[in-house]
């Protein structure tokens, strides 16, 4: 019997490079190209021409083959660029393979076009019939499912308001709405978790798992682990565009984590890894020093420990923010914290300048508990734009020994492990 | 159990792979999403006067005054002949079809672009935005026709006046001569939705071409001061051959001319079958290119 969902063989996608900033071709340019295309080649053979071609492109994803079956909820992991969205573009039509083939049985939903062809100048009314029909619905489908839609969004009294007139997160809800009702066989999820207030998120989640649990497909990719092993059943790690691992998730979780680290206490970036639309922000390295200065991928959790991010500011940033996340290895946050938390120093760095920076602080004895770690690093004007996110950029290991309670040879749970000032009252 | 049952049985199976040539030419998937083809005509057509003061007066008003102005400097002041039907007629006769062209081909050359976010995040039809682009100028046309029988009538009853409209059995054509100006206008549109995505040239190429291709469209003159022997020429613009087949059908003046309408329709359909392979060939591309 045949209860597959998806099937992908030996899929592939190339894409030009070196478009990326200026992609705009003008006539001019393809005619000066034709004109010049011919007597190139004869300058030069075909051969020298054929490695040419080689060379302006990239392969985003390749040779990848999995299957799918029906009622499985699986998830997609890996690093930004490793072909994630590139293979939820192809599964779900917006751009075709280079080479290679998918059989998809059923519609495809997604929850990655959240708000895709919302209109601000109609009304919640006007766009749930539009969007809805954007996304596949008949409108007799969208007639039945109308107040249900509403009554989901929360937004009964605005819905003969234009949506511009709409809250973020009213529009939002609407928009999420609308999509979670499509009711497809097959729903690919990306990165929606990341957005809206928490109460948004548990809706975003409850929906996920009653369409698992109504026997339809899911294909789930994020980098909130804990949402992965929470959801997933089975994992999919993707690596420059390449299929490296499928297992149950802890498993697959745990190699996505370990997987990529030089486990030296530094990363640096080069020219090519960063992404275009981070300019003017350009991260140059991540270090982490032990008590003396010296770059550590093992630290003492009884010794502070420095974070350094060094970058530079090709133009002055008006409210920059520098700052790192520490997760555990499961993708769980410990804390957040930036380089302008103190409101003083908030007011005084109003625009910072270009130039070559080192934002550092230091991590105080008795923080961690022992165990991996993965730094994650943000550099954002709030509200305004995110330069430039990475949320997997450095794992470390954190050494417990002559931390408090070691005498006990016992793991402790929790990721910190504070000396506190225990007081015993005999009364 | 069953709900699986459910989902398989309405469940078709869609194969994804590179596609090469006139394979792509796949009409079907337009007729599976035409409900989205007539939601998008509909957003255009409501959002167009959204928050305007005049709303869909608009429609009226740009080719009456178009007609006043014309009327003032080409029959008053420049004295070009008008078939002997009063000028303001002769020339909204040609409007209403230039109206139509004109506003669909800028609006639909730019309506991938401006629909790029959902063009890079859903699948569906790409070629229903252009074409509702240009259904949602037939609801200018629409009114634009209505307050062309409001100016017949005024011609007709007002005392004094040389003009009386005649009831001719050509008037029945006029529909075949609406289709043959969707025609062109459709395959135009395509070219230009599609170029657009990768040459953003056509953004600044389309007002200058708009204005060119309306002196050499017979809008404001007759296409009877044409010599005989560019006529060949001049019927290869489609429009030419629409507004002609305009004129004749409503206006009843000279006779049809049946060279040119036959090289008009045929060009037409030509931009049509080429506008609709080239708009699929580059489909393929769309979401990384725009």
């Amino acid at each position: 019997m045949n209860d597959i969902a998806i099937r992908v063989e030996d899929l592939g996608k190339r894409y030009r490079i070196g478009t990326a900033p200026e992609r705009y071709k003008t006539l001019r340019d393809t005619i000066v190209a034709r004109v010049n295309a011919p007597i190139n080649r004869l300058r030069r053979g075909s051969s020298l021409t054929a490695s040419s071609k080689e060379a302006s492109t990239i392969w985003a994803l390749r040779d990848i083959s999995f299957e799918v079956r029906q009622g499985k909820v699986l998830g997609i992991v890996g690093r930004n660029g490793a072909g994630k969205s590139t293979l939820l573009k192809i599964l779900s039509r917006v751009t075709e393979p280079t080479e290679g083939s998918a059989e998809i049985h059923g519609r495809v939903g997604s929850l990655l076009e959240v708000g895709t062809g919302f209109h601000p100048e109609l009304t919640g009314r006007e766009n749930i019939y539009l969007n809805g029909a954007i996304l596949g619905m008949k409108r007799l489908e969208i007639d039945r499912k109308f107040d249900e839609i509403v009554s989901f969004s929360e937004v009964e009294q605005f819905i003969d308001t234009p949506v511009k007139r709409y809250s973020s997160g009213m529009y939002l809800r609407l928009a999420f709405a609308v999509a979670a009702h499509l009711e497809p066989e097959i729903l690919v999820v990306d990165e929606v978790l990341a957005v809206g207030d928490a109460e948004f998120q548990r809706k975003c989640m409850g929906k996920m798992s009653d369409v698992a649990q109504a026997g339809r497909t899911v294909l789930f990719v994020s980098h909130n682990m804990s949402a992965v092993l929470r959801l997933t059943e089975e994992t999919l790690v993707l690596e420059k565009g390449h299929l490296v691992y499928r297992a149950p998730t802890p498993q697959a979780v745990d190699y996505y984590m370990a997987s990529g680290f030089t486990g030296s206490g530094e990363r640096i970036w080069t020219s090519e890894e960063i992404p275009a639309e981070a300019a003017p922000f350009i991260p140059l390295a991540l270090r982490l020093r032990d008590k003396n200065g010296r770059i550590a991928d093992t630290l003492r959790s009884t010794e502070p420990f420095t974070v350094e991010i060094e970058y530079r500011l090709v133009h002055p940033i008006t409210g920059l923010r520098v700052g790192i996340y520490l997760l555990t290895m499961r993708g769980e946050y410990v804390f957040t914290s930036f380089d302008l938390d103190d409101p003083a120093r908030f007011e005084q760095l109003g625009v910072r300048s270009a130039g070559h920076y080192i934002s550092r602080c230091t991590i105080p004895a008795n923080t961690l508990n022992e165990g991996r770690y993965v730094l994650a690093v943000n550099a954002s004007s709030f509200r305004i734009k995110r330069y430039f996110w990475d949320d997997h950029t450095l794992a470390f290991t954190i050494d417990a020994t002559g931390a408090p309670g070691k005498q006990w040879p016992e793991p402790r749970m929790g990721p910190v492990r504070p000396a506190l000032d225990w007081v015993i009252d005999r009364l | 159990m069953a709900a699986n049952q459910l989902i398989k049985s309405r469940s078709d199976v869609t194969l994804l792979r590179p596609t090469h040539g006139l394979a792509a030419l796949n009409l079907r998937d337009l007729w599976v999403y035409r409900e989205l083809v007539l939601f998008l005509t509909w957003r255009d057509v409501l959002v167009r006067y959204k928050q305007t003061v005049l709303g869909a007066a608009w429609a009226v008003i740009q080719p009456v005054v178009q007609m006043v102005v014309f009327t003032f400097i080409f029959s008053n002041a420049a004295g070009l002949s008008s078939e002997g039907v009063p000028y303001p007629i002769f020339n909204f006769t040609a409007l209403l079809p230039w109206g139509l062209f004109s506003k669909a081909m800028n609006d639909a050359g730019r309506s991938l672009v401006s629909n790029r976010n959902m063009i890079t995040k859903i699948y569906f039809p790409r070629m229903t935005i252009p074409v509702a682009s240009v259904l949602a100028g037939m609801v200018d046309f629409a009114i634009a026709f209505g307050v062309y029988i409001v100016i017949i009538l005024y011609y007709t009853f007002s005392p004094g006046s040389s003009y009386t409209f005649t009831f001719t059995p050509a008037l029945f054509t006029l529909p075949l001569f609406i289709i043959l100006a969707l025609v062109a206008t459709l395959g135009v549109s395509l070219w230009f939705s599609a170029m657009n995505v990768i040459y953003r040239d056509v953004g600044h190429i389309l007002p200058f071409l708009t204005q060119i291709w309306f002196f050499v469209t017979p809008i404001v003159y007759s296409a009877s001061v044409v010599s005989k022997k560019w006529q060949i020429l001049y019927a290869l613009n489609p429009l030419t051959g629409v507004v002609e087949g305009f004129r004749w059908s409503l206006l009843g003046v000279h006779s049809l001319p049946w060279q040119l309408l036959a090289i008009s329709s045929g060009i037409a359909i030509l931009l049509l079958i080429t506008g609709l392979v080239y708009f699929r060939n580059m489909e393929r591309t769309f979401a990384d290119e725009i």
